[in-house]
């Protein structure tokens, strides 16, 4: 407890010595009254924290805001951008400081309500990424670092809002013609191979040593060969997503049909019910937690092997054919535009199948908290 | 010390023999292939049993009790010997859906409620949406859990998941219990208060039921008949004939009567055990 | 009386074994030689074209085994035969001094050097950031978020960044390359490794409070021991992704040594023998570097005592 006590009032005494300390390029904190107000709000808040625990979280992430505020105001002025003096970065490290003890602070709550507690859950994580975005966006304006080597996060933004249309197309090009298209024919697939192999037991001894060998092995390489048989566009990255996504859903596709239970598979034997009975009621629902294991792994997959595909040939268009060419003009802001568009596809995709895996996988013992 | 099988109390006449008996066994052995050599599990099983009786094995650990109830159920196959259930061979009873099977563990399906499971085996035998509904609103209501039919498996204690799967196992009518430890797992209260519940089921249904149990009391309190088998290979040591009144209550289990057949199963547990030695 | 029957025919343990084990890899070599089969259907019928093309240019006659040899011996097959593959696998490997340019020796070197870099890097990046998680609440609650996030966003995306920015410092080559293979391998030993560290049951974990042990202790005594197969897992894992990335690694900026450039070299001057041959050396590696750690494994399971 004193050391996050300490450390608030570190943090206010930081914020506090920008008032003192060279901003850097002659700008004086006299000129803006309502800068002043700001940073002594932020100090006021800081020590609050450090006085009562109970608001901590509260008055820290407070405090950390309005020092994150006039820092980002401080750096449109062009004196304090790319020479920011020691003020400015006692600021940043006050709003790191006391953005750090906020978070930790939550992280030790415990809401007595569960949509507060998942609140809670939730924006620990979001508000320590907004933060390190925040970090990045003062450093490499702070520094005047080249836009060549990092672009700021408010210059990838910017560009990324004008040039909605080139990115639109990317998407579909990349993720809607290729992902999606070679995420179902491969995934189907599996699946498929996995049914009929579970049924010829010689089959599934064969076939799933084989599928665990080829899942070690580099796959994304046949992706000039498909570009061979294909062609340059969607359908050679269709086909390398296709044979990306087979194996992992086979391999775990055979095992979710092994894992019902031989109790359970004697019950289904002793109400003389058929092989197809036994797989749809038995064998399917026991295997979804498999499958959608394998639906997940194959969501990052499926991307990484489209992208990789378009390295290797690609009309004008395209996730991976943009990132290349834009390297090549080292317009970099560009291809962190493109860079965000796939993390945002990534991330939706991934939160797609996690969500239709909780709602049809609820009983698994892995998924469920303990009710009733 | 092999006893004699033990033929029913009147014996009808020889032609109708097979008719009254709901499962003979005759000769039945067991023996598997290990990468140690062969194991005999069961050794010449010979045993009769009539409708409506109530017939508990017992035996120590691996002698075969269980094996014997999977090789009646048609979920194994003997080595030697011949079966009949109902008349029929056990192939035929199991694709006529002629008995129910309760596993030590209530194998319930996780995703799907109790009443879902409880409608389970209706699904794979075809019955119709409505004769299902109402069939497992009536058999959960007869192990006293009405009012769990939307609840999931894992939201039950573990005395509660048993009786549904009871109550699955009865639901399409079968002719033939068969138990497998079912009580095994549960403490004593919950198992003292089952074996009362499955004793008034029985009372009222009338069906045959074949108990694989471990636990003297619970063979005693239960049946009509005790079969005490011994160590592996598994024979049969004894057959001991309960002739408690069918309405019997737990108070049943402090009286000399139930004390002595008791012992006697204690005796012939021992007898069978001294092969080990 | 009982146990004579157990003595009696009992077969001798060895035949029956190795019965077993034949009996076993059956199924896989049949599925083998059925993908072997169906390869060699694949290369007649869809080199077919090709070929039919290169005779009838040629303005000369053919016979039906003509046609058959020559897609079967294709110089740039669309799907080449699987002994062409050998042929030229074996050549370029055997053929050439490994330090010359032409050999897949030397350039399964490069790739090699990048991967088994960046596994150790990612590895070590990945238990580290394991052992904080698990011992650091903050940390855990959000950093955990973060770390699947970030696999979710194709880290071949970011290589070429990462090549061109680490170029302007002045690394190249090597390094570049094993950093994108480090951060594609370091989740999978994370994760790995902060489900092996939490393993212990609750149960374990009370016995060393009642000792009074310490965090270290607890760590080394009972974390550790209780992760290793996790951790094993997770490496196997992390290997094989390791030399993806390093393969990749040297796609953006069209690199002109190791198995990646082979590939990019093949596509760009048709040479189709020389992608399925390079492809061939990548799944050779790959194989290769599972197994090392697969044995590495098993050494160390059986040292701890667990069963074979």
């Amino acid at each position: 407890m004193s050391f996050e006590r300490a450390g608030f009032l570190v943090a206010a005494v930081m914020a506090l010595g920008a008032l003192a300390l060279p901003l850097g390029g002659g700008t004086d904190l006299a000129a803006h009254p309502a800068l002043l107000a700001a940073i002594s709000l932020a100090a006021v808040a800081c020590v609050g924290a450090a006085m009562l625990p109970h608001g901590a979280a509260l008055l820290g992430l407070i405090g950390a805001a309005l020092c994150c505020k006039v820092t980002l105001v401080l750096l449109a002025d062009p004196g304090v951008e790319g020479h920011a003096g020691a003020g400015f970065w006692s600021l940043v490290l006050a709003a790191w400081l006391a953005a750090a003890l906020a978070v930790t602070r939550m992280t030790t709550l415990r809401p007595r309500r569960k949509a507060l507690r998942r609140l809670n859950d939730a924006a620990i994580p979001l508000l320590f990424g907004a933060f390190v975005i925040y970090l990045w966006e003062a450093a490499v304006r702070g520094f005047g670092v080249p836009s060549v080597l990092t672009p700021a996060p408010s210059a990838t933004a910017a560009r990324f809002a004008a040039s909605l249309p080139v990115l639109g197309e990317d998407f579909v090009q990349t993720f809607v013609r290729g992902v999606l298209s070679g995420y179902a024919i491969g995934c189907g697939a599996g699946f498929l191979v996995a049914v009929v192999a579970h049924r010829f037991d010689f089959l599934a001894r064969g076939v799933l040593p084989l599928g665990n060998f080829v899942s070690a092995l580099p796959i994304v390489g046949i992706a000039p060969i498909m570009v061979m048989w294909f062609g340059f566009d969607w359908p050679s990255k269709t086909a390398v997503v296709a044979v990306v996504t087979f194996f992992p859903m086979l391999v775990n596709a055979l095992a979710g049909f092994s894992a019902a239970g031989a109790m359970e598979r004697d019950l289904m034997r002793s109400y003389a019910a058929g092989p197809a009975q036994t797989l749809i009621k038995l064998h399917l629902p026991a295997a979804l937690p498999f499958v959608f294991n394998a639906l997940k792994i194959n969501s990052t997959l499926a991307l990484i092997g489209a992208i990789v595909a378009e390295f290797f040939g690609t009309p004008t268009l395209g996730i991976g054919f943009r990132i290349s060419t834009e390297v090549g003009r080292m317009a970099l802001d560009m291809v962190w535009a493109e860079i965000a568009l796939s993390a945002i596809a990534g991330m939706a995709f991934y939160g797609a199948v996690a969500l239709a895996e909780r709602a049809t996988t609820f009983w698994h013992p892995s998924l469920r908290s303990s009710l009733g | 010390m092999l006893m004699t099988v033990k033929t029913v109390p009147n014996p009808p006449p020889a032609a109708d023999r097979s008719a009254a008996l709901a499962i003979e066994v005759a000769g039945v052995s067991l023996t598997f292939a290990t990468a140690d050599g062969t194991v005999e599990a069961l050794c010449d099983i010979n045993l009769q049993i009539a409708a409506g009786e109530f017939v508990s094995l017992i035996g120590p650990s691996g002698c075969g009790k269980t094996t014997l109830l999977r090789i009646i159920a048609d979920l194994e196959q003997p080595t030697a010997g011949r079966l009949a259930v109902n008349g029929l061979t056990t192939e035929e009873a199991r694709l006529r859906r002629q008995y129910g099977y309760v596993f030590q563990a209530p194998a319930l399906y996780p995703w799907r409620t109790v009443e879902r499971n409880v409608m389970l085996p209706l699904e794979v035998m075809g019955f119709s949406a409505d004769e299902r509904r109402e069939r497992a609103r009536r058999y959960l209501e007869l192990v006293n859990l009405a009012g769990f039919e939307r609840k999931f498996p894992w939201q039950l204690s573990g005395g509660m998941q048993q009786r549904a799967s009871i109550a699955r196992a009865l639901s399409f009518e079968p002719v033939l219990l068969l138990m497998d430890e079912p009580f095994g797992a549960l403490d004593e209260i919950t198992r003292d208060h089952l074996n009362d519940q499955l004793l008034r089921l029985w009372e009222r249904t009338g069906k045959t039921v074949v108990f694989v149990t471990h636990s003297i009391p619970e063979a005693v309190f239960l049946s009509t008949r005790i079969v005490i088998m011994s160590a592996r290979p598994g024979r049969i040591i004894d057959v001991i004939d309960c002739d408690f009144p069918r309405n019997r209550t737990i108070e049943i289990r402090e009286t000399p009567e139930f004390v002595k057949i008791a012992h006697r199963v204690r005796m012939g547990l021992r007898a069978g055990h001294s092969y080990d030695e | 009386m009982t146990n004579s029957a157990i003595t009696a025919d009992r077969p001798r343990g060895a035949p029956f074994r190795l019965r077993q084990a034949i009996a076993r890899r059956v199924p896989v070599a049949v599925v083998v030689a059925a993908i072997i089969v169906v390869w060699y259907a694949a290369a007649l019928l869809m080199n077919a074209a090709l070929v039919r093309d290169a005779f009838e240019r040629e303005e000369t006659t053919y016979t039906v085994s003509e046609l058959v040899a020559g897609t079967l011996n294709a110089e740039r097959p669309l799907v080449a035969a699987p002994h062409q593959v050998i042929a030229e696998f074996a050549d370029l490997v055997f053929g050439y001094p490994p330090d010359s340019p032409r050999s897949l020796v030397y350039h399964g070197a490069i790739t090699l050097a990048a991967t088994c870099l960046g596994f150790a890097l990612g590895a070590a990046f990945g238990i580290l950031l394991a052992v904080l998680i698990v011992h650091v609440r903050t940390l855990e609650k959000s950093l955990l978020p973060w770390i699947i996030c970030s696999q979710m966003v194709p880290i071949l995306a970011v290589a070429p960044i990462v090549i061109v920015v680490l170029g302007a410092i002045g690394l190249r080559g090597l390094v570049p390359k094993s950093i994108i293979s480090a951060y594609l391998c370091f989740f999978p030993v994370a994760i790995g490794m902060v489900k092996g560290l939490s393993s212990p049951d609750p149960i374990e974990r009370d016995l060393m409070r009642t000792w009074s042990a310490t965090r270290a202790q607890v760590f080394w005594k009972l974390r550790c021991p209780s992760s290793v197969p996790f951790l094993f897992a997770s490496l196997k894992v992390a290997i094989s992704i390791s030399l993806i990335g390093a393969i990749v690694g040297e796609l953006p900026t069209g690199a002109q040594a190791g198995l990646g450039a082979r590939l990019l070299a093949g596509t760009y001057y048709g040479q189709t023998l020389q992608i399925w041959a390079a492809l061939l050396a990548a799944a050779i590696m790959a194989a290769t570097l599972v197994g090392i750690v697969g044995a590495a494994e098993r050494w160390t399971l059986r040292r701890m005592g667990a069963r074979p």
